[in-house]
């Protein structure tokens, strides 16, 4: 009897060690009736699934009611919702566009990512099909194009800045928003003095940390050397270890919270948004989305009104413009197939002027990616964002996304290395450009 | 298939066999019999192994020998120059350490801890149900749910924190997650209060199976409870203890979740396990190629310890035979 267990459990320990495996070689062949149609959306009856990061309200009404109101004025599309938590998309896209089931419409956030999954060739060139109103979107789209084409559509745009506590400030006695790292720098002194931690940063997700030293190198680096840079993947030029410089000085006069390498972004009250949302700390610099975090995080139902912003301050001597500001935003893709026109007549409706609104308005995406719908933005602080965006001399979209994931990915981590003490200027650099050393 | 097969050629073989016969089923029934009986009993089981342990492992395999985004077909070809990069690594080195860390502190301090908590709660005592309960409980809960919840509970200022100053001994707060030399042993910790009722559970079982004459018999020749306790309980014990070792080292190689959602690894690496560099390197970044590589090293470790252990270590449980010491 005791003999059978013998193989058991070796296998026990084969199948446990091969779970991980069988993760990420997953290749289902097997076909969807999803997009089976052909011909235009307008004559013959199409289903686009699509997938989505709106996984939470408000979101996820919105998005309901957008592909309810779309298949009211479109009988012949139907949208069948996926919503699908963000950090999800990075396991559940490669597998999905290796796939003969892709998605017909999903979360896209463009840029070298986007470029990475344009190497499955399942992503649809939507230039033809948009052509007609993209110019609407001005420059927000621009980020979603490869190799000058748009294999995807931005439906709101963010811009990264200082979410700042009012009460606080007037408790420290700050009466001005910063506008130069000195002053910044003195703030924090003034706050730290009132017995408040200056800055909240969610180092423990990482990605926050990339933020600083992203900004650094926004300020420091000319608009040219920034985009040549990117497109080299490679970081060797002068300003990016300037930006090192200016970031360990900025650090040396500990501005963040106790422990913040554990802390993380977006998670309950003791992440970098909660801290922020519980008047635990003064600042932090986060995107727009700021606003819609953190109402969940606390029990102050004024929160987003006791907030206000700041663009990142500028660093003198640098290259860069000083009213560049670090950037990105949402949008969606859509796959190849008989799909594609209806995909595009969707993503052409998420763009219009009511749909953005109600975007807006009941789902704080932040800024839309129609300008036009801007006007309906009521609280001062999204509109100081708003404007700090929209006047930008250019907008640089944040480097983990902007790089292929593999570099960009590389370079997050780096930074969060340095952020805990266990890095260098060099492994921040070099990053980027050895990442297949890992 | 074989079955109904094999059930059709039964019953013609039935109506074509002489009466005479009839009181023994002849050798070729009985063989198909048989083989219908292992077709059924361990058909799907070879179906499920093969499907889901065999062709991953071919797969992750043959990807980890290509520079692979997860994107596009597998073209670029490099041979092992994905092994090299992962076994050079210092990343993956430092990983692995933690590894071997965590495993060599479970066998340490887990394993005398659950053997003593095993023996106490052995004792008739007054509600040892309840007691067994609790030590069990933790381990019933997913992953996920201890990760967070003791996520919550390590944040600075948060309630550990409370309760150590609480009782006077505010001088050991610390950042526990966020310290680069503490988080591995805090994760460990963690991963102990999570496990040791696994262990606990397994031992009671163990002791459940000693004779109790064997301690009568002893204890009328003279032997006091601790004598009883080395030379017959822990000796006899030890089969269950070595099935504890096993199962305890290869969870510590595949440590993933709970350090996952608490610390993604970080900071900086100090709290990475080979299946968190996996994660980091392979999916993350979406290199595929090379993360199929860590799997494939991590099997192999796996797969060299158990085949190691099982040659030298359960050998005697699984022949059969009874410990040395007691013989």
């Amino acid at each position: 009897m005791r003999g059978t267990r013998k193989p058991a459990i070796v296998a026990t320990a084969v199948a446990a060690a091969l779970t991980i495996a069988a993760c990420s070689s997953s290749s289902s062949s097997s076909t969807s009736a999803s997009s089976s149609s052909t011909g235009s959306s307008t004559t013959t009856k199409v289903t686009l699934t699509w997938w989505n990061n709106g996984n939470t309200q408000p979101l996820l009404g919105v998005w309901q009611s957008v592909a309810a109101a779309f298949h009211a004025s479109h009988p012949n599309v139907t949208v069948s919702i996926d919503p699908i938590q963000s950090d999800l998309f990075v396991t559940k896209m490669p597998i999905a566009l290796k796939s003969d089931n892709p998605p017909d419409v999903f979360q896209q956030w463009g840029g070298g990512q986007e470029a990475t999954q344009y190497t499955s060739g399942k992503l649809a060139n939507l230039s033809s099909l948009t052509s007609s109103w993209i110019s609407e979107l001005g420059t927000a789209a621009v980020g979603w194009q490869v190799n000058g084409q748009q294999y995807g559509i931005p439906y709101d745009q963010h811009v990264v800045g200082f979410w700042y506590r009012k009460d606080l400030f007037a408790k420290a006695g700050i009466t001005a928003a910063p506008t130069t790292i000195a002053q910044l720098e003195s703030d924090d002194a003034k706050l730290k003095a009132a017995g408040i931690t200056p800055i909240a940063v969610g180092g423990g997700s990482r990605w926050p940390d990339a933020f600083y030293w992203e900004y650094f190198a926004v300020r420091e680096c000319s608009e040219s050397v920034l985009q040549s840079s990117i497109k080299a993947i490679n970081m060797t030029a002068p300003c990016f270890t300037q930006a090192t410089k200016d970031l360990t000085a900025f650090m040396a006069t500990s501005p963040f919270q106790g422990g913040f390498n554990a802390t993380q972004a977006q998670t309950g009250a003791g992440s970098s948004a909660g801290l922020l949302a519980n008047g635990k700390a003064g600042m932090e610099l986060q995107g727009d989305w700021e606003t819609s975090v953190v109402p969940a995080l606390t029990t102050n139902k004024n929160i987003v009104s006791d907030l206000g912003w700041f663009p990142f301050p500028q660093v003198p001597g640098g290259a860069g413009n000083p009213t560049a500001v670090l950037s990105g935003g949402d949008g969606f893709s859509c796959t190849t197939g008989a799909s594609e026109p209806a995909c595009a007549e969707f993503l052409q409706y998420i763009d219009s002027t009511p749909v953005q609104e109600q975007l807006v308005q009941k789902a704080n995406i932040g800024l839309p990616a129609n300008s036009a719908a801007e006007s309906v933005l009521t609280d001062p602080a999204l509109q100081a964002a708003a404007k700090a965006h929209d006047t930008a001399a250019y907008q640089a979209v944040y480097f983990d996304i902007a790089f292929p994931t593999n570099p960009g990915q590389a370079l997050d981590n780096a930074l969060a290395d340095f952020f805990a003490g266990k890095g260098t200027n060099e492994t921040i650099i070099n990053s980027v450009s050895s990442s297949s050393g890992h | 298939m074989a079955r109904t097969q094999g059930a059709i050629a039964a019953g013609r073989e039935a109506t074509s066999r002489p009466a005479a016969m009839a009181g023994r089923p002849p050798r070729s029934r009985r063989r198909l019999r048989k083989a219908a009986e292992l077709t059924a009993l361990l058909g799907p089981p070879i179906v499920l192994f093969v499907g889901f342990v065999i062709v991953p492992m071919i797969f992750a395999a043959w990807y980890s020998l290509y520079n692979w985004s997860g994107f596009g077909p597998l073209s670029d070809f490099i041979g092992f120059q994905n092994y090299s990069g992962v076994l050079t690594g210092p990343v993956f080195h430092q990983a692995l350490l933690h590894n071997v860390i965590i495993a060599v502190l479970s066998l340490v301090i887990q394993l005398p801890v659950s053997i003593g908590l095993a023996l106490l709660l052995n004792w008739r005592v007054r509600s040892r149900t309840v007691l067994r309960l609790a030590v069990f409980a933790p381990f019933v809960l997913s992953e996920a749910t201890a990760a967070v919840m003791w996520y919550e509970l390590l944040q600075p200022g948060g309630p550990v924190d409370a309760l150590l100053e609480a009782v006077g001994l505010g001088g050991l707060v610390h950042y526990w997650l966020a310290s680069t030399s503490l988080v591995l042993y805090t994760v460990f910790a963690v991963a102990t209060w999570k496990y040791i009722g696994f262990g606990i559970v397994l031992l009671l079982a163990g002791l459940q199976g000693i004779p109790p004459e064997l301690r009568e018999a002893a204890a009328i020749d003279g032997a006091t409870p601790w004598q009883v306790t080395r030379t017959i309980t822990l000796p006899l014990l030890a089969p269950t203890i070595r099935i504890w070792i096993f199962l305890s080292v290869i969870g510590s190689l595949q440590l993933f979740d709970l350090v996952w959602i608490m610390t993604m690894g970080g900071p900086a690496n100090a709290s990475s396990t080979m299946l968190t560099y996996q994660y980091v390197n392979g999916v993350e970044r979406t290199q595929f190629g090379y993360g199929a590589t860590v799997s494939v090293v991590l099997f192999v470790i796996s797969l060299v310890f158990a085949l190691a252990y099982q040659r030298y270590a359960l050998r005697r449980d699984t022949a059969g035979a009874l410990t040395r010491a007691v013989m």
